[in-house]
């Protein structure tokens, strides 16, 4: 029964908790999308003054900076109390892909090679840290969405937007797996 | 107190993406690589349930926990906004390995050099606001 819950979630499983989390957030009368967080982060931290774009009343989304830090919480009760620290479990195309780029095969969730603090502090692990993370806050609110609102809760409502949003993150991400990965690794 | 609920369903958030190791950098490059069927099993099935829930919530009209009716807001109609904020998102996403949820359940899980992924994505999101006016939407 523990080896149930210390193992790896099933995709079924997990991403049925995912569909129910998004409608009990519906059911409370807000909605599944996460990246709006950024914004308000920004909006809170007194940016409306300079910039309208957060200019708005950032405490109506109070409930998602609180989701925010369930979801925080929620990686912690994961690592310590649910998780033998298993290697993840990817396909061997993937390890030998990954090894030609000169990435190990997984140890943990994580590679090294960009997590270890002594990689994210070199200069040019901290820069891959730095551009994946602008890309992702400046193409999440240009696109109004992320994986959450577009993929997961715009997809459900069968919206055309979403759909184009979702080819647009795939578009990115295959030209950053087989065209730029191969120059940057 | 009214907060309570929504951080416990960001716990359960928390957990789940952890747990189904979507939270993996390996595990996205999987997924862009077509090398497994386990991140497309996920989202696919939070999509096909979704799906269905929402056409029940539109056929039978069902009302939310304070009694409103349940809405849901059609996205504005455009291209260009969705296909480069879409593919500069998806750049950032096959790189870091985490969209902005996954980033903070990282730093949960102890991977402290995800706070500067997320730090960063917080000023991309401010870019984005001082330059928004001047972009094709």
């Amino acid at each position: 029964m523990i080896d149930i819950i210390t193992q790896t979630w099933s995709w079924w499983f997990s991403g049925a908790l995912i569909s129910a989390i998004m409608f009990f957030l519906i059911y409370f009368g807000q909605s599944f999308g996460f990246s709006s967080n950024l914004r308000t982060i920004c909006a809170a931290s007194g940016l409306g003054k300079s910039v309208k774009f957060f200019d708005f009343n950032w405490r109506s989304q109070t409930w998602n900076l609180v989701f925010l830090v369930g979801a925080i919480a929620g990686g912690f009760i994961a690592k310590e109390f649910l998780s033998t620290d298993e290697p993840v479990q990817i396909s061997e195309a993937t390890i030998s892909d990954l090894q030609e780029l000169g990435f190990a095969a997984p140890e943990s969730l994580q590679p090294n090679e960009l997590f270890s603090l002594e990689s994210a502090f070199s200069l040019k692990g901290f820069l891959i840290l730095a551009f994946g993370g602008l890309m992702v806050g400046f193409g999440s609110r240009y696109a109004g969405g992320c994986t959450s609102g577009h993929a997961i809760s715009g997809l459900s409502d069968l919206q055309v937007p979403s759909l184009i949003a979702v080819i647009g993150f795939f578009a990115g991400g295959l030209i950053m797996t087989f065209l730029i990965f191969p120059l940057i690794f | 107190m009214k907060f309570l609920k929504f951080g416990l369903l960001g716990v359960v958030f928390g957990i789940v993406m952890a747990k189904s190791e979507a939270i993996s950098w390996f595990r996205i490059q999987e997924m862009f690589r077509f090398q497994s069927f386990h991140m497309y099993g996920i989202i696919g099935t939070a999509v096909i349930l979704g799906v269905t829930g929402v056409f029940l919530i539109k056929k039978y009209k069902i009302r939310d926990f304070h009694g409103n009716p349940i809405q849901f807001n059609p996205k504005e109609k455009s291209i260009w906004r969705y296909l480069l904020g879409g593919s500069i998102f998806g750049l950032g996403w096959a790189l870091s390995g985490a969209c902005p949820g996954p980033m903070v359940v990282n730093i949960g899980y102890g991977f402290l050099s995800m706070g500067i992924v997320f730090f960063f994505a917080l000023a991309g999101t401010y870019l984005y606001g001082a330059l928004s006016t001047k972009l094709p939407h």
